[in-house]
């Protein structure tokens, strides 16, 4: 709750800011500050302390779970704004009102990370969304920006109209909007329930770019400026899938066994045409779009599974892949040039940036002794643990295997090859310094990851 | 917390990986060699020391237990027992040998170079003294991304595709193995990774099956085992040589390893079931890597299908699951880790002085460096598994133990032998015997250093041949706990 208000007030007074102040500097510094005292309250929530005391008719309860992945995700935001920070101020013509629309996302996320009604699961995500659409489309001038931004919002509000078509349906089966109302009751499935079960997961499946609903990833993620894809690729799509695993744990979880096959359809879908058609593509950000589909499809096991495994490598997931992510798409955006040949010999020109960025593909490949090697190691083990899926346990560390192929082109053009991009990239200190904190967060979490998973 | 560094387990971990983060750091490159050298020397010498120990009377300094992750069930367990203290000492010895014989200039950015070789060392180390499956994965693959990286910047023309292709073999491997602990991890009664839980999980035949599979390709690709060697000759030719010497003379042993620890005392009906078609299997690839060996005019090449065919042997003594054929695998282990390595250093020298690496086009070597020739010589005898050279000790008794599984199996792997002793002795004739190849004029013989490292090998081929007593006192009762698991199914 603290989360929510602070975060909303912030995104307010971040507009203010642009009035006060040309200087996009101090803009940035305040917002650096804002996402600070926000992880701050949100602590404070966890611990115990809250500020507002404010009836929802408990429609918005929060737990140890929730809290924590609201840490996490606040976290990988304020890592976003210390390394992203200059190339939001370059994205468009007034910085202080970009924060601000992503303060509001992260008050929808907030939101999220607490929902116990179908209404409020629904004002979480169109908070998120709306804002997103704007700052798809925020490259004013570029006709992809804006080809991004129409095609985002036409999809978008497509699987909104599902999605409340499906609380429609499970309203008039159950009679509330309660999540736990929805799962009580008879131990049968009604049809007006799976039908507003498979509306949920087929606009969720949308949200979480899950196959075969993730035809606008790559356009959008390709057309919308760098820096936002960034955001849009981690912290939102986190947001999604901590939406769907709560969905489905609170208000579907006595009819597991009836879903779970879709899901293990979806999930290797998923994993299958990510992976596959991330090995074709010659430009970094689009390969990064397609391995978000990837690593989606290793996420929507954890939803499948739902077990305690489950939980504890979702929080890890989120956090180790945010974190990588967004230190690749930070360096990615000071290129010009986004095909993998433009990081031709880029470790012997920046070796630091480049071993930081080393360790984030790593992670993303899922090597051991980083975040990511534990975070697939939960998720297999969430599958595993139900006797019956050892074939998706197997898809999944196949599509693996063929994801290091992608990934490690670009450790290869960084490390192996000789320089070919004459372009000068500069990269201050404090951005190196920061990148090569994300890196060491992602090894230590990868030799520890008690340190996060301990939590819950 | 001090005292935990107090034995031998740690610090055969700590001190690789200690000087190996140090080497990064040290910028001039004679620094970083000497740092290599210093901290291999003193592994070598902790090594040394913990022979003298038993393991029943300083059980303290032979085991260790970190809390790694509790919520987990994995601990930090590492041990030295008989089959460990084989393959440590062949780390142990290898890696300082490995760096004498670099000369100081060779490779540009030497610190990282370095740095890295003994990050391999440590994930060695590790693979072989792990006594929980968590932190056996974990090393697998620490050992492995160092020499991704080490072949991939310091070696030949083809360096980037041999090297991808093998570090992609060997990842979906273990990926198969991961797999595999994990399922067995999830059958433990109290959710744990030790070694002693996985021994005491019960899984049905059909379970046992599929295990046995996931955990099998993993070695196997290791190892390498036919059909799946292909990534092994491309990746020895490229690889530059140091690594080489280390792939072939320590790496692959991890494959053989895991058969020996895990494969094999975990899944007893399975290795039952399967066993006699692997030993087809595999007699069948060492009788191909052999001819394909004959074949070869590249001395590099040639090599590594040697390697493919003695690996095989062991790989095929150990699933005849008699005691002798065990306790020959261990010590052959051993025995071609030191020969490889002397082959190795003898096709470097070549090609680095003359520059060529095809046999037809060399010859009349011995003539100019006699020394040398001594020295290959005495290795090549051991390659064929000569009476009065290690490989023989450890052959005769992995033949035993074929003959007494089934005596054609036997007959059939023996013309491997006949096999190497066609293309080593073959290729010795064409390149140091014969008349003096236009190539080699100007071919000087050997110096001081490499004199003493390939002294230090003969002696070890001689001493082993004549007296492998030792290495069977230590082994002995570790590899009988691996066949006491049979006498009961």
């Amino acid at each position: 709750m603290n989360a929510i208000i602070l975060s909303a007030l912030w995104g307010v007074l971040m507009m203010y800011t642009g009035f006060a102040t040309k200087n996009t500097r101090t803009v940035t510094a305040v917002a650096v500050l804002g996402m600070l005292a926000v992880f701050v309250v949100n602590w404070m929530e966890y611990i115990g302390i809250t500020f507002f005391d404010i009836d929802t008719k408990g429609m918005l309860v929060y737990n140890g779970f929730g809290l924590i992945f609201n840490a996490v995700v606040i976290f990988s935001t304020l890592l976003y704004f210390l390394l992203s920070g200059r190339d939001i101020e370059k994205a468009g013509r007034t910085p202080s009102d970009l924060y601000a629309l992503l303060f509001f996302i992260l008050s929808g996320i907030s939101i999220i990370a607490g929902f116990k009604s179908l209404l409020m699961l629904f004002i979480g995500i169109e908070i998120i969304s709306i804002p997103l659409y704007v700052l798809a489309g925020s490259d004013k001038s570029n006709l992809k920006s804006n080809e991004a931004a129409l095609k985002y919002f036409l999809m978008g509000s497509f699987s909104t109209g599902i999605m409340l078509m499906g609380i429609a349906f499970l309203y008039g089966d159950a009679g509330t909007f309660y999540l736990e109302g929805v799962n009580a009751g008879v131990g049968a499935l009604t049809p007006m329930k799976a039908i507003g079960m498979v509306l949920l997961l087929a606009s969720m499946s949308f949200k979480v770019s899950a196959a075969p609903f993730h035809f606008w990833t790559p356009d959008v993620y390709d057309g919308t400026p760098t820096v936002f894809t960034s955001f849009m690729a981690t912290i939102v799509k986190a947001a999604g899938f901590f939406a769907f695993l709560k969905l489905f744990e609170t208000a579907f979880g006595k009819f597991q066994t009836d879903w779970q096959v879709l899901m293990a359809v979806i999930a290797t879908l998923t994993l299958v045409i990510g992976n596959i058609t991330a090995v074709f593509q010659q430009s970094v950000k689009r390969m990064l779009s397609y391995s978000s589909i990837a690593q989606a499809g290793f996420m929507m096991l954890g939803v499948f599974a739902m077990n305690i495994f489950a939980k504890q490598g979702m929080i890890l997931y989120f956090a180790a892949y945010s974190v990588a992510t967004i230190g690749i798409f930070a360096v990615l955006s000071k290129f010009k040039d986004h095909s993998i040949d433009a990081f031709n010999g880029f470790a012997k020109k920046h070796p630091l940036v480049a071993f930081s960025m080393l360790i984030c593909i790593l992670s993303l490949a899922g090597i051991p002794l980083t975040a990511g090697f534990f975070a697939k190691y939960f998720m297999l083990l969430a599958v595993l643990k139900d006797a019956d899926f050892i074939w998706l346990a197997i898809v999944a560390i196949l599509s693996a295997a063929v994801s290091v192929y992608y990934y490690f082109r670009v450790i290869q053009a960084m490390y192996f090859k000789e320089p070919t991009n004459e372009e000068a990239l500069e990269f201050s200190p404090s951005f190196r310094f920061v990148l090569l904190g994300a890196a060491i967060i992602i090894l230590v979490l990868g030799i520890h990851p008690d340190f996060l998973t301990g939590l819950l | 917390m001090f005292a935990a560094f107090d034995n031998f387990p740690a610090l055969l971990i700590w001190l690789p990986l200690a000087g190996g983060l140090l080497s990064f750091f040290i910028k001039s490159e004679k620094a970083a060699r000497a740092t290599a050298i210093v901290f291999s020397l003193l592994t070598m010498g902790v090594m040394m020391t913990s022979l003298f120990y038993t393991a029943m009377e300083y059980t303290a300094l032979s085991q260790v237990s970190y809390v790694w992750l509790p919520n987990i069930g994995s601990s930090f367990g590492l041990i030295l027992d008989g089959l460990t203290r084989v393959l440590c000492l062949l780390t142990a010895l290898v890696f300082p040998m490995v760096f004498l014989l670099v000369p100081g200039n060779r490779y540009p950015n030497a610190n990282r170079f370095y740095g890295l070789m003994l990050l391999t060392q440590c994930g060695l180390m590790g693979v072989f003294m792990a006594t929980d499956a968590l932190v056996f994965y974990l090393f697998w693959e620490l050992a492995l991304i160092p020499v991704y990286f080490l072949a991939s910047i310091w070696g030949g023309g083809k360096r980037i595709k041999a090297t991808f292709k093998f570090f992609i073999y060997t990842f979906v491997g273990s990926l198969f193995l991961l797999i595999g602990i994990l399922y067995m991890y999830l059958k433990t009664s109290n959710g744990s990774f030790s070694l002693m839980a996985f021994y005491n999980v019960q899984l049905s035949a059909v379970e046992q099956y599929w295990m046995f599979l996931l955990f099998f390709i993993a070695f196997a690709i290791k190892m390498p085992l036919f059909p799946l060697h292909t990534w092994q000759p491309e990746a020895y030719e490229q690889a530059p040589t140091p690594v080489t010497m280390v792939l072939s003379a320590v790496m692959v042993k991890m494959g053989l390893f895991g058969l020996l620890r895990w494969l094999l005392p975990l899944f007893p009906v399975a290795v039952k079931h399967f066993n006699t078609a692997i030993i087809i299997v595999i007699v069948a690839g060492m009788v191909y890597a052999s001819l394909v060996a004959i074949y070869q005019d590249n001395i590099k090449k040639l090599i590594a299908y040697s390697s493919i065919a003695h690996i095989g042997l062991m790989a095929a003594g150990a699933f005849t699951l008699k005691h002798v054929a065990l306790n020959g695998a261990v010590l052959q282990m051993f025995s071609h880790g030191i020969n490889i390595l002397a082959l190795w250093i003898v096709a470097d020298l070549v090609e680095k002085q003359t520059g060529i690496t095809s046999i037809s086009k060399l010859g009349g070597i011995a003539k100019k460096a006699p020394v040398l020739t001594i020295f290959l010589v005495i290795a090549a005898f051991a390659n064929i598994a000569l009476p009065l050279t290690n490989a023989f000790v450890g052959e005769f008794m992995i033949f035993n133990g074929l003959y007494q599984f089934k005596p054609w199996i036997a007959a059939f792997a023996g013309l491997s032998i006949i096999l190497s002793a066609a293309y080593t002795l073959n290729m010795i004739k064409h390149v140091f015997y014969g008349e003096v190849a236009t190539a080699v004029t100007g071919f000087a013989d050997i110096n001081k250093m490499q004199a003493m490292v390939l002294t230090v090998i003969t002696g070890l081929i001689l001493f082993v041949g004549v007296y492998p007593d030792p290495f069977f006192k230590m082994m002995y009762e570790t590899v009988g706990l691996i066949v006491n698991r049979y006498v009961t199914i």
